[in-house]
């Protein structure tokens, strides 16, 4: 692998959030993708960081059901009896 | 995330709609149930704080002033509820978290460098595979965990977060960096394993 600075990998952890949610301004966004291009790690991080996150989201899209028993007690404790059938 | 296609009449709620609240539970429950679920990990609790959520928010219907939608005022109630049941079960977790804040990210560097990516699909959708990104999201610190569950497993944004949990944006955009890390190093470990697994 090429040697670089490595120091560079530090600096810009705060702005990796920023950098995969694509909020990150034109010119730092050209300056990492500029070092992850020759760093190995840092691109792996990228990779992995993005893989992490839309693995999280794509969990929300499948278990946002209330169990029936459990839907079913909360409309007696606030006594939506009535509205249960649905 | 919420499910908004079926708007919600915030007036007919305030007049005391029963049928309209109904709907408001229906609609809400889910993802709530859901958050609480990763915030605590058991059933019960997540349902007592499903139930807490819908209860309070009954009761201050009439204080909903409307300046945040109604999903952003029910998951503020919804991550006090948790935050509180937590802090009365562990009360020596929020002083920890209160340290953590200070640090700088530097305890937050990565270690792990494995590419898992390339692991075939199934590996993503496995039991155990979800298992695992539960039990992660179990080891963050709570305010980096319900941080974390808001913007990155409910799909709220920066300011719709920092509004949930009255936290200005940049201690918002840390803790989710902090959590993120956190989380990619945990998973390296795991995936990585698997990739071991595979190629023996």
């Amino acid at each position: 692998m090429q040697e670089h600075d490595h120091s560079k990998c530090r600096s810009y952890l705060g702005s990796l959030s920023d950098y995969v949610d694509g909020t990150l301004c034109e010119e730092l966004c050209k300056e990492i993708e500029l070092h992850v291009a020759g760093c190995e790690n840092c691109h792996v991080v990228v990779d992995t960081l993005r893989k992490t996150i839309s693995l999280y989201h794509e969990s929300a899209t499948e278990a946002g059901e209330v169990p029936g028993l459990v839907r079913e007690r909360l409309f007696r404790t606030l006594k939506l009896d009535d509205y249960l059938r649905h | 995330m919420i499910n908004q296609k079926n708007e919600i009449s915030v007036e007919a709620l305030r007049a005391g709609d029963r049928e309209e609240f109904s709907r408001l539970v229906d609609a809400y429950s889910g993802p709530i149930y859901r958050l609480a679920l990763k915030m605590l990990g058991i059933p019960t609790d997540a349902e007592d704080v499903l139930q807490n959520t819908f209860l309070k928010a009954l009761q201050h219907l009439k204080d909903f002033e409307g300046r945040s939608s109604v999903s952003t005022w029910l998951y503020r109630i919804a991550s006090n509820e948790a935050l509180m049941l937590l802090r009365k079960q562990r009360p020596e977790i929020s002083l920890s978290d209160a340290v953590q804040d200070d640090d700088s990210n530097s305890d937050y560097f990565p270690e792990q460098f494995t590419d898992w990516c390339c692991l075939p699909e199934d590996e993503f959708l496995s039991s155990e595979s979800k298992a695992a990104l539960d039990r992660a999201v179990g080891h963050l610190p709570e305010t980096q965990r319900i941080v974390f569950i808001l913007r990155d497993i409910e799909g709220l944004s920066i300011r719709e977060t920092s509004e949930a949990l009255d936290l200005n944006e940049a201690a918002v955009k840390t803790r989710l960096l902090r959590a993120r890390l956190h989380l990619r190093e945990e998973l390296s470990t795991y995936y990585g394993e698997r990739l071991d697994k595979r190629s023996k």
